[in-house]
């Protein structure tokens, strides 16, 4: 039986030593119409060579495409020091932290992460992690409606945010009967229509959200957007691609008094793309929102030595404690996510993750350069952006992916599902992981798939 | 325990008292503080709100716990501790003069409604 | 020390970053950051031996026994990790099409279908990224059933005192109101009570079974009655499934929407707090408000299943598939398992469960529930040795630890005073429950001789008890660089 060690004999002695008669015997208990026959779709167990092959076999008919796909999950180079160190059992195998003078190692550890990510946003404070970038904006939502003391339900989100997100905060806001405004975008430039705004602004909101870059890889104007909805007493939420911050201006500079929350994705810092998961939702708030923030959050303190050392604290917001009337239901988030982006930007540093940023931007410009000598293919938008850049194509986009797929390349994606008026649009990533060649061949398969 | 005779209480562990000016004062007892534990944390109304009666209104948080407080009476918050707030460990030292909010009561009658000193010590007895 | 404390300015990596920096003229000064942001500049040794030295400072499966009742802390197959971080695993885009990736969803599939026979449900949807959004899904689901017949008066969800804090806040954030109700003296649901408070403005009950408390709700077909019997919906937490896997199927018991943590009862590692995976399993009335994405197979290829496919879907719970990779790791746990290992889990648990309930109640501890059966954990009570020596429950834990063994739950469930939950798993040899056995012994003994000693544990730690008032009443949650 795998993974259990008991002989006969250590059955036989436990037994005796319950009292019991057989192991059958100790589900005496459950009302016997109830007990399970054969379990009929659960195939034979495996060995471990057998479970491999047929893993391998699965891993290698999918193969590798040179992919330029970014649209919320971005392909980066993860030193192989990262995973080595977060492979390890004492990392992998430990449970959350509760018994703190056991668990320094991880708590320690997410102490740093809250320091980076305080730091990377700008802001005060940074919680241990939540799920996703799409999970984390609905819980800065909720945090922002709750913030307002329940006297706003009314959140105002641009369109040119990831329709996932979107989607996913939709469903939080939802159940409370939250309503989502959605602030249209300028046709010109991608950018959060603030004509549009205004007049949306009008009625009550409790927080506006900000995507830096937006979906489109657009960069906003956030300053002034920020001074705007503190003047009609809403709180900002900064959705920020934690790479390009190491060029950007964070959140909490934004304006005259900063973003109030910062909530996004945090795979780019050392996460494999992984088919869409286990990612890394990250949240930083202003000091003043702490009790707001939902999710784990550790402070140093000392011991009783005087020594310092680490602990879970603000315990009294959280689901154990508070119950109904806790900030969250959230408890285990991504602790393991959370050892990765640490040590991802611990071997990064500051210089390093600059220099990333700068090559991820250089190589969309060229590749923006490139793609838009081909006839027909123009950029959308006249904006600055990063990493990522949407074209308008002169033919449907799908039978164009499908071509380039044919050469194993994925060539970014398709915009019309979500955005309908944006016509035969593309939205094309290159991050530093791209070379010339790279890049290059990217504009031949374009120009070689448009021809048909 | 420490429960004062020129007090009034609730069940759920706030003490009262009404003052010359008409205002009631509402804290959370002895008894209260000392099942908590160390307080970390006030989070008091805004004056000028209006509550009623048994109406949540304020938080007192400790290291492992929080507990809501409730407005003993119906009325409007005319104003909060805000030396408390800032020093929670004073609720622990003094819980009868660490006071939390005061209320301008609708009712002035509604006062003498509340427990006294004896029928809240047996209350607070039986959970002991 | 901090890894910011390790810095010296200039220090840097240059293996790790493109060589030069590469100009962004283009980007307005009004966006370019002003300052850099505050991370560490230390070589890759330090940085590999300082992550190194911190992992060494935690306790964890690999290591140590980590009786932690709720959390079934088994064994993590490192199978399970090779065979999940294989490249192409790792390089798939989550917006690939699912033509590129048939190989993957093949084995999120053949999960689901695992999944639906364990659990004897109708559908399963692998998006929820632990169990607590797997609650939030259940229970959003039960909300849209109700809704799409029109019957919206339901407010209220039904969840016994001695659940998980998490019910409660579900219910919470799903817009619903919440009703406690109590449990009897042996454990159980007090159906009474259950009766009293169903009616038409029930939505549903969230129930654990076995309970926290270690036990099996012996009346679940007659607390199913009344629940449906009301026109509400069960939700089944799955926080133990562990206890009955291959034994009782929660579709066999009458629930109509499920959640499942992997984590635990499919060996995903806990990796220190997350990530999880808190698969959803419905009754087929529920099939139509799943999450998205699931896999479903059609023309003999493997697709997504996404809102065109599903449009009374409750939706998306995350921007892509939720925590997909923990799911792989899932799979190959449980073609490891094939269908007889997954049989004896639960009897394997039940035994280490029960073996160590009786050892330790011999040896003086006092069981919570002494008349019942253990499920795969139970409650011992140390409020007799808290009177008696002033040492509780959590200084026993304390201890614990110094003896080599990560403490059980403490003070969890709130009902039983000073408690310690113990879960031992089935992954646990004999002679490793007999030495947490005379452990606790020791422990007893230096309580009545030492009991300062036990009070102040422990002692072998990289710190002491920690003074986690000083923790919430003076806020250090980021490290600021001294001036």
């Amino acid at each position: 039986m795998p993974f259990i060690p008991h002989t006969e004999q250590d059955v036989a002695e436990m037994l005796a030593a319950i009292g019991a008669s057989s192991v059958d015997a100790l589900f005496d208990e459950i009302p016997p119409q109830l007990v399970s026959g054969e379990l009929r779709q659960v195939p034979p167990a495996l060995t471990e060579m057998e479970i491999t092959r047929l893993m391998q076999d699965r891993a290698e008919q999918d193969g590798r495409y040179l992919s330029f796909l970014g649209a919320g999950a971005y392909e980066h180079h993860i030193p192989a020091a990262v995973w080595q160190l977060v492979g390890r059992g004492e990392f992998y195998t430990a449970y959350t932290p509760y018994q703190a003078e056991a668990s320094q190692g991880t708590l320690q550890l997410l102490y740093e992460w809250q320091t980076m990510m305080a730091s990377l946003t700008g802001m005060d404070v940074s919680n241990a992690s939540l799920y996703d970038g799409g999970s984390s904006l609905g819980e800065a939502l909720l945090m922002a409606v709750r913030a307002s003391k329940g006297n706003c339900r009314r959140v105002l989100v641009p369109r040119n945010l990831h329709p996932y997100y979107r989607a996913a905060a939709a469903v939080v806001l939802r159940q409370q009967q939250i309503e989502m405004v959605e602030v249209p975008y300028l046709a010109a430039t991608g950018r959060i229509d603030r004509a549009a705004l205004e007049r949306l602004g009008a009625e009550p909101f409790a927080a506006l959200v900000i995507g830096q870059p937006n979906f489109f890889g657009v960069l906003e104007e956030p300053d002034a957007l920020t001074d705007w909805a503190h003047g009609k007493g809403a709180l900002v939420i900064g959705v920020c691609n934690p790479t390009a911050l190491a060029l950007l201006n964070p959140p909490g500079a934004w304006g005259q008094a900063g973003a109030d929350i910062a909530a996004g994705e945090a795979q780019p810092l050392g996460i494999p793309l992984s088919g869409g998961g286990p990612y890394l939702g990250y949240m930083a708030c202003k000091q003043a929102l702490v009790r707001q923030m939902p999710g784990r959050i550790i402070g140093r303190t000392v011991d009783l030595d005087g020594k310092p050392g680490f602990a879970l604290t603000l315990q009294a917001r959280e689901q154990h404690i508070r119950r109904s009337k806790a900030t969250s239901n959230i408890c285990t988030n991504q602790g393991l996510m959370v050892t990765a982006a640490t040590i991802y930007l611990a071997l990064t540093g500051p210089q390093g993750l600059e220099r990333v940023a700068a090559q991820c931007h250089a190589n969309m410009r060229r590749l923006a350069q490139l793609a838009g000598a081909i006839p027909g293919v123009t950029p959308l938008f006249a904006a600055p952006g990063f990493h990522e850049v949407a074209l308008r194509l002169p033919q449907p986009v799908e039978p164009v992916l499908a071509r380039l797929r044919r050469q194993r390349v994925l060539g970014g994606f398709d915009l019309g599902a979500a955005y309908p008026e944006l016509g035969n649009a593309l939205l094309v990533c290159a991050t530093e992981t791209k070379t010339e060649d790279d890049l290059q061949r990217f504009a031949q398969l374009l120009d070689a798939a448009l021809k048909g | 325990m420490n429960i004062p005779a020129d007090l009034k209480y609730t069940k759920s562990h706030e003490w009262a008292r009404l003052a010359d000016d008409g205002l009631v004062t509402v804290g959370i007892t002895d008894h209260a503080q000392e099942a908590l534990g160390d307080i970390v944390f006030l989070d008091l109304p805004q004056v000028g709100r209006r509550v009623a009666e048994g109406e949540e209104c304020a938080v007192v948080e400790s290291v492992k716990a929080a507990a809501d407080i409730y407005a003993p009476i119906a009325g409007e918050i005319a104003a909060v501790n805000q030396d408390a707030a800032d020093k929670p460990e004073s609720v622990n030292q003094d819980a009868y003069g660490a006071w939390l909010f005061k209320i301008r009561p609708d009712n002035a009658g509604d006062y003498n409604g509340l427990l006294d000193a004896d029928a809240y010590g047996k209350i607070a007895a039986e959970e002991h | 020390m901090l890894i910011f404390e390790r810095s010296r300015p200039g220090r840097a990596n240059p293996s790790q970053a493109p060589h030069t920096p590469a100009p962004c003229d283009d980007i307005p000064a009004a966006l370019r950051r002003r300052m850099r942001p505050l991370l560490p500049e230390v070589s890759e040794l330090d940085a590999v031996r300082h992550y190194t030295r911190l992992s060494q400072k935690n306790f964890s499966i690999d290591t140590h026994f980590y009786p932690l009742g709720s959390c079934t802390m088994k064994y993590n197959p490192r199978a399970s990790n090779a065979l999940a971080m294989l490249p192409q695993f790792l390089a798939r885009h989550p917006l690939a099409p699912a033509e590129t990736g048939q190989g993957f969803l093949a084995c999120l599939h053949d999960l689901q279908e695992i999944l639906k026979d364990v659990t004897g449900m109708a559908g399963v949807s692998l998006t929820p990224a632990a169990g607590a959004q797997g609650e939030f899904a259940g229970v959003a689901m039960i909300r849209a059933y109700h809704e799409a017949r029109g019957d919206t008066a339901r407010r209220e969800i039904i969840v016994p005192d001695a659940a998980h804090g998490t019910n409660p806040a579900t219910a919470t954030m799903c817009g619903y109101a919440v009703r406690e109700i109590p449990t009897d003296r042996d454990g159980n649901v007090d159906l009474e009570a259950l009766r009293a408070v169903v009616g038409p403005h029930t939505a549903g009950l969230m129930l654990t079974n076995p309970s926290t408390l270690g036990v099996f709700e012996k009346t679940i077909v007659e607390i199913q009655k009344i629940v449906h019997g009301a026109g509400g919906l069960t939700y089944y937490d799955g926080a133990n499934l562990n206890a009955i896997l291959g034994k009782v199927r929660p579709g066999d018991m009458g629930f109509d929407v499920i959640h499942m943590n992997l984590h635990k009862t499919f060996s995903t590692p806990h990796g220190g707090g997350g990530p999880g995976a808190g698969a959803v399993g419905v009754a087929p009335r529920l099939l139509p408000f799943l999450p998205i994405p699931y896999v479903v197979q059609r023309d003999g290829a493997y697709h997504w299943a996404d809102e065109r496919d599903c449009p009374q879907s409750i939706g998306r719970l995350s921007a892509f598939m939720g925590n997909a990779g923990v799911c792989l790791r899932a799979y190959v746990y449980a073609r490891l398992l094939g269908h007889q290992g997954m049989q004896r889990v639960a009897e394997y648990a039940t035994l280490n469960a029960n073996y160590l309930m009786a050892e330790l109640a011999k040896a003086g501890f006092r069981p919570a529930y002494p008349r019942r059966r253990a499920s795969h954990e139970f409650i011992v009570t140390l409020k007799p040795l808290k009177d008696e020596t002033g040492v509780s429950a959590m200084d026993v834990a304390k201890r614990l630890l110094d003896k080599g063994f990560h403490a059980p739950t403490t003070y969890f469930p709130l009902l039983v005073p000073e408690c310690l939950l113990i879960e031992p798993t089935e992954t646990e040899s004999k002679e490793t429950l007999d030495a947490f056995v005379a452990a606790m012994k020791e422990i007893r003994e230096e309580a009545y001789k030492q009991p300062e000693m036990v009070k102040s544990a422990p002692h072998t730690m990289p710190v002491r008890r920690l003074d986690d008032v000083k923790a919430a009443r003076e806020l250090d949650l980021a490290w600021k660089k001294p001036l």
